[in-house]
């Protein structure tokens, strides 16, 4: 970030540290209320998929109604547990939230808007966000409750379980990036052309897979399930500390993204990354124009959606949203014509959030579509179907990259092979797990 | 250099004192967590060496791993036995003496060999940059016997739990 001058104000002693802190306090400052915005998401997408409309009274189609959460959570009474252990009451929510929010040091949200790129950013991410299940775990723990403690357990076990199938997933893409920088990682997309969630479906599968889990998400929420276990780890807490464990909750969940984004979906790279032909008589590449001209699209929609609205209400927010629509296609706009470093900055930042965003639907989407695990059933996926295909699939992976060494072959051909191999298995392993409950079931007598 | 020596005052310091508290205290839960600091803080004074992976797989395997099993446990046992237990026997003025002796001896080795002891060079002419690669060369080329080994031991540990906990179908 050198090629950004910095005021004369501040002594060259201290330059090098002034970006990275203010991109750290700009992410605790925004991500709460990013976490508060995505609960509304979830809400109005679940609203949507059930044939209803959500929240509806705070502000225009409910669009306050994170900010009247906070109020409340924060205005709350904050209970602790007469039996609790107060210490542990107290420090359990603070390593979830410390944790997760510390772990995006190393989040790339584009070229120019990352913390630190650490050699190891890939392998700091997991570590650290790893340690956040100590907040579940002390704070089930020192809830002194049964529920709380069930969940606790259930938590721990789920976590260890599909963190090795995870972390296997992502390590068959490692392969094909061959550094664990976040940075490097992207560039290797950009180098090899495409992303890799081409290359390696298989590994990105088993990465969505473990990354629910991870996040103790639906179908895979038993830590928390309501209609066993009330609320989890957290029956006993309320107020601020509960919204803590929320946030810590969103705040994983956009990690869990960005670490997909970053190595399935190649990071802060646009579709077709290499295709540069411009537009005629400018600088401008025709692919950076397009998503102003969709957003544009979209307000000329709004606009003449706006007028047919049935509440005068209805019709002020639409014309909002339209209004909003035009700002970013401007704002996307005009920074092609600035310098280079701005331009890939607020691009790629845009690109990165919206494969993020995209991630976050795809999990709310499975949340509002799939019932419910039983914990056996939770236990059996991860160890005997997810974690030896992740295995398989690393092996195949492997090879494949040597033979296209070796051999000459191209790599898209080797690792198309490598991915119907790994299927096969897949449906081998998939068969023999049913033939194999049936076996139990008899010996069970049932 | 005066930042890098209260960096590793802060995080020994952290260490020996959660370290001693990991063994005193009454309430098995806490002594757990006093042994996640005190690998925490070990982790701490690796990054403070610029050993960046090493600081990255310390905490991914012993605090996020192993430790995670060791809490996990510790809740599914019954916890009251332990607290109603004698935690120490009274032989520790036997045991003060036998460790002051120990370190004696160490530290007499260690005077004795001074001549011969070789410590690195405090600060590398060149950081090695790729600090994860050169691990990695250096396990599958230099010590890959060692590390073989130690990975068919722990095979054998796993299949051994297997077996010991596998249910006959």
């Amino acid at each position: 970030m050198s090629h950004l001058t910095m005021p004369h104000l501040i002594p060259t002693s201290i330059q090098p540290y002034v970006l990275p802190v203010l991109w750290g306090v700009v992410i605790v400052a925004v991500l709460p209320l990013l976490a508060g915005y995505i609960v509304l998401l979830e809400r109005k997408v679940m609203a949507d998929m059930q044939a209803r409309l959500g929240p509806m009274r705070v502000g225009p189609h409910g669009l306050l109604q994170p900010i009247a959460d906070a109020v409340k959570l924060l205005l709350k009474e904050d209970i602790i547990p007469h039996d609790a252990d107060r210490l542990m009451f107290w420090v359990a929510p603070l390593i979830s939230v410390t944790m997760a929010l510390l772990a995006y040091a190393a989040m790339p949200f584009g070229p120019a808007f990352q913390i630190a790129d650490l050699n190891v950013g890939l392998l700091f991410i997991l570590a650290i966000s790893s340690l956040g299940i100590y907040g579940i775990v002390l704070g089930g723990w020192a809830s002194n409750s049964h529920y709380s403690l069930l969940g606790a357990l259930r938590s721990a076990a789920q976590l260890v379980s599909y963190e090795t199938a995870a972390g296997l997933g992502l390590v068959s893409a490692l392969l094909l990036a061959g550094s664990l920088s976040m940075r490097e990682i992207v560039q290797a997309q950009y180098d090899q052309g495409e992303w890799f969630v081409f290359s390696v479906p298989i590994g990105f599968f088993i990465y969505l897979v473990g990354s629910i889990a991870e996040t103790n998400r639906a179908p895979f929420d038993l830590p928390e399930a309501e209609s066993e276990l009330v609320a989890g780890y957290m029956t006993e807490y309320s107020g601020f500390r509960w919204s803590l464990y929320f946030l810590a909750e969103y705040a994983n969940m956009i990690i869990v993204a960005g670490i997909a984004t970053t190595l399935f979906l190649g990071g802060w790279l646009r579709p077709f990354p290499r295709f540069n032909d411009r537009l005629p008589g400018t600088s401008v590449e025709i692919l950076d124009a397009l998503p102003s001209l969709v957003f544009l699209g979209v307000a000329a929609y709004c606009f003449w959606l706006a007028p047919k609205q049935p509440v005068k209400i209805q019709k002020l927010v639409m014309g909002l949203v339209g209004g909003l629509c035009v700002a970013l296609a401007a704002a996307l706009a005009g920074s092609l014509f600035a310098p280079d470093a701005v331009r890939l900055g607020v691009h790629g930042g845009f690109w990165f959030m919206a494969k993020v965003m995209a991630y976050l639907y795809a999990f709310l989407w499975i949340r509002f579509t799939f019932p419910r695990y039983r914990f056996d059933q939770l236990m059996r996926l991860g160890w005997r179907f997810l974690i030896p295909l992740a295995l398989v699939n690393l092996i195949a992976v492997a090879v494949a990259l040597v033979v296209s060494q070796e051999w000459g072959w191209h790599p898209r051909v080797t690792t198309i092979l490598a991915t119907l191999a790994t299927l096969s298995v897949a449906v081998w392993l998939a068969s023999s797990d049913e033939k194999h409950e049936t076996a139990i079931r008899t010996a069970d007598g049932e | 250099m005066a930042l890098s020596y209260i960096l590793f005052a802060f995080f020994a310091t952290v260490a020996v004192v959660s370290a001693i508290l990991m063994v005193t205290r009454r309430n098995i839960v806490h002594s757990a967590v006093s042994l996640i600091t005190t690998l925490l803080a070990t982790a701490g004074i690796f990054l403070q060496l610029r050993g960046e992976f090493l600081f990255v797989v310390q905490i991914i395997l012993y605090v996020g791993g192993i430790m995670v099993l060791f809490v996990f446990v510790i809740m599914l046992v019954n916890l009251d036995i332990s607290l109603r237990s004698v935690q120490f026997n009274r032989q520790k003025w036997v045991a003060g003496v036998l460790a002051l002796v120990l370190g004696a001896q160490v530290v007499f080795a260690v005077w004795l060999g001074s001549g011969t002891l070789r410590l690195p060079p405090r600060h590398l002419a060149v950081m090695p940059a790729r600090n994860t690669e050169a691990v990695g060369q250096a396990l599958f080329s230099q010590y890959i016997l060692p590390f073989e080994i130690a990975s068919v031991l722990l095979l054998v540990a796993m299949i051994g739990a297997v077996v010991m906990a596998k249910r006959r179908v």
